[in-house]
C-alpha cells in the first residue's frame, strides 16, 4: 500500500477510531453552540448597558473588554482550571472552557456591537425620541436593527475564530475532537486519527468561514 | 479571601518564579520576531496570489486560505509537530511552530491585505502604469502604501492575535512565557506564576488594544 495512505489514511484505523472522533465532534459542537449563544448575548447586553452611559459601569465594561482582548485564552483557561480547585472551587474542565470562551467572545462582541451602535447617526436617536419612544424603545426598534446589520460580517468572523479555540480544551482534558484524536494517535502509533480530527474540523468550520467571506462582500462596512 | 490571594497573588512565589518567567518572556519576544514578519510577508504573498489574473490560481488560493482559517491553529501545530514525524518529517518545536504559524497567520494577514488592495481603485493602478512605472513599482510605491493605510487597524489587531497565539507553542514544549509560567506552577502547586505571566501579557498588549479601539473609531468617523 502507498506509504502516504498507510500513514495518514489507514483503513482499519479509520474504522476503529472514527466513533471516538465522532464523539469528540459532538462535544465540540455542544461547547461551540453554548459559547456562541451565551457569548453573543452577553456581548450585546454589555453594549446595551454601555449605551446607558453610566460612568462607573462603563469603566468596568471597558476594563473587562480590554482584559479579555489582551490576554491569550489559554492563559486564562490554565489560571482558572489549576487555580480554583486549590481554593476549594472545582469546576469540570468543559465548564471552564465554556466559561472562558464565552467571556472572550462577549468581550470582542461588545466592542463590535458598541461600534455598530455608535455608527448610527445621532439624528436617528433624536428623531425617534421626539416621536415619544422611550430610550429602550429607540434602542430596540431603531438603533439596534441598523447597528446589528452593520456588525454581521465582523461578528461572524470573530465568532468563528473564537469558537475554533474549543481545541484548547485538549490541554485541560476536555474530550473534544483534538483530544480524542491525539489520544487515539498515541494508542495506535499512527497519524490517521490526527488526520481524521483535522478533517472533522475542516468539515465543521469551512462552511462558516465561507459564510463569513460571503457576508463580508454582501454587507461590507461602507468605508469610503 | 486570604486563600484566594495565596493561590493567585502570592508575591513570594511570584518573585521566586520571576527569573524563569522572564526567560520565557524573552523566548516569546524572539518567537514574535520570527512569526510576525513571516506572517506579514506570507500574507502579502497569499494576497497577491489570490488576486492573480488566472481564475484557477485565484480560486485555488482562496480555497487554501479558507482551509487554513477553518483548522484551529492548535490542531495545525500538533499535526505538524506530532503527525508529520510518522511520514518521516521530524521538526524541532521552533520549526514546527514557524511552519504552522506561517500557514495560519499568512491566511489571516492575506485576507486583510486583499481587502486593502481591493479598496484602492483600479484607476490608481492604470494611472501609475501609464506613467511608465513597472508592475512591481506600482504595487510597492502606489498601491500598497494606500492599501496598508486603509486596513491598518485590522493589521494591528491581527498582530495582537498572533502575539496571543504564541502561547499555544507551550503545548509542543517550546519554553515561551506560558510554558515557563506553567512549569513554575507545577513545581509550586500555585497559580500565581501564571497570573504573573498574564500580567506580562497585559502590560505588553493592553496599550495596543487601546490603540486599536482608537484607530477603529477614527476610521469609522
Amino acid at each position: 500500500m502507498n506509504p502516504f495512505l498507510e500513514t495518514f489514511f489507514k483503513p482499519n484505523l479509520i474504522a476503529q477510531y472514527l466513533p471516538s472522533i465522532l464523539k469528540g465532534v459532538v462535544v465540540t459542537i455542544e461547547i461551540a453552540f453554548a459559547v456562541v449563544i451565551c457569548g453573543l448575548l452577553l456581548g450585546l447586553l454589555l453594549a446595551v448597558v454601555r449605551s446607558l452611559q453610566i460612568k462607573p459601569i462603563n469603566a468596568l465594561i471597558v476594563i473587562f473588554v480590554d482584559m479579555f482582548r489582551a490576554l491569550p485564552p489559554l492563559v486564562i483557561v490554565l489560571i482558572v482550571y489549576f487555580g480554583l480547585p486549590n481554593v476549594g472551587i472545582s469546576i469540570p474542565s468543559f465548564a471552564v472552557l465554556w466559561l472562558i470562551l464565552t467571556l472572550v467572545l462577549a468581550a470582542f462582541a461588545e466592542e463590535i456591537f458598541w461600534a455598530g451602535i455608535l455608527s448610527v447617526p445621532k439624528g436617528q436617536w433624536e428623531a425617534a425620541r421626539s416621536t415619544g419612544l422611550t430610550f429602550l424603545g429607540t434602542l430596540g426598534y431603531i438603533v439596534l436593527p441598523q447597528a446589528i446589520r452593520l456588525t454581521i460580517p465582523p461578528i461572524t468572523n470573530r465568532t468563528v475564530a473564537i469558537t475554533k479555540n474549543t481545541a484548547l480544551g485538549t490541554v485541560i482534558g476536555v474530550p473534544e475532537i483534538l483530544n480524542q484524536a491525539t489520544s487515539a494517535q498515541s494508542f495506535s502509533g499512527n497519524a490517521t486519527p490526527l488526520m481524521l480530527g483535522a478533517i472533522a474540523y475542516v468539515i465543521l468550520f469551512i462552511p462558516v468561514v465561507a459564510l463569513g467571506r460571503f457576508l463580508e462582500t454582501r454587507f461590507a462596512w461602507r468605508r469610503s | 479571601m486570604d486563600a484566594l490571594l495565596q493561590q493567585f497573588f502570592n508575591l513570594d512565589i511570584m518573585s521566586r518564579a520571576l527569573p524563569l518567567v522572564l526567560q520565557g518572556l524573552w523566548q516569546t519576544i524572539l518567537l514574535c520576531l520570527i512569526v510576525i514578519p513571516l506572517g506579514l510577508i506570507g500574507g502579502l504573498l497569499f494576497a497577491l496570489v489570490s488576486l492573480a489574473r488566472s481564475r484557477t490560481v485565484r480560486y485555488a488560493m482562496i480555497v487554501a486560505i479558507d482551509f487554513f482559517r477553518a483548522v484551529p491553529p492548535l490542531v495545525l501545530l500538533i499535526f505538524v509537530y506530532s503527525g508529520l514525524p510518522f511520514a518521516g518529517i521530524r521538526l524541532s518545536p521552533l520549526t514546527a511552530v514557524a511552519v504552522a504559524f506561517f500557514l495560519n497567520t499568512s491566511s489571516y494577514y492575506g485576507e486583510i491585505y486583499r481587502a486593502g488592495i481591493e479598496s484602492v481603485g483600479r484607476g490608481q493602478w492604470d494611472a501609475a502604469r501609464s506613467t511608465g512605472l513597472n508592475a512591481f513599482h506600482t504595487l510597492a510605491s502606489v498601491i500598497l502604501p494606500q492599501a496598508v493605510r486603509n486596513v491598518l487597524p485590522d493589521l494591528v489587531s491581527n498582530t495582537v492575535e498572533v502575539v496571543k497565539l504564541t502561547s499555544i507553542a507551550s503545548v509542543v514544549a517550546l519554553p515561551e512565557l506560558l510554558y515557563s509560567a506553567d512549569m513554575a506552577r507545577s513545581i509550586t502547586f500555585n497559580a500565581s506564576p501564571i497570573v504573573l505571566a498574564a500580567a506580562i501579557y497585559l502590560v505588553m498588549l493592553w496599550p495596543v488594544v487601546r490603540l486599536i479601539s482608537r484607530l477603529e473609531r477614527r476610521m469609522a468617523s
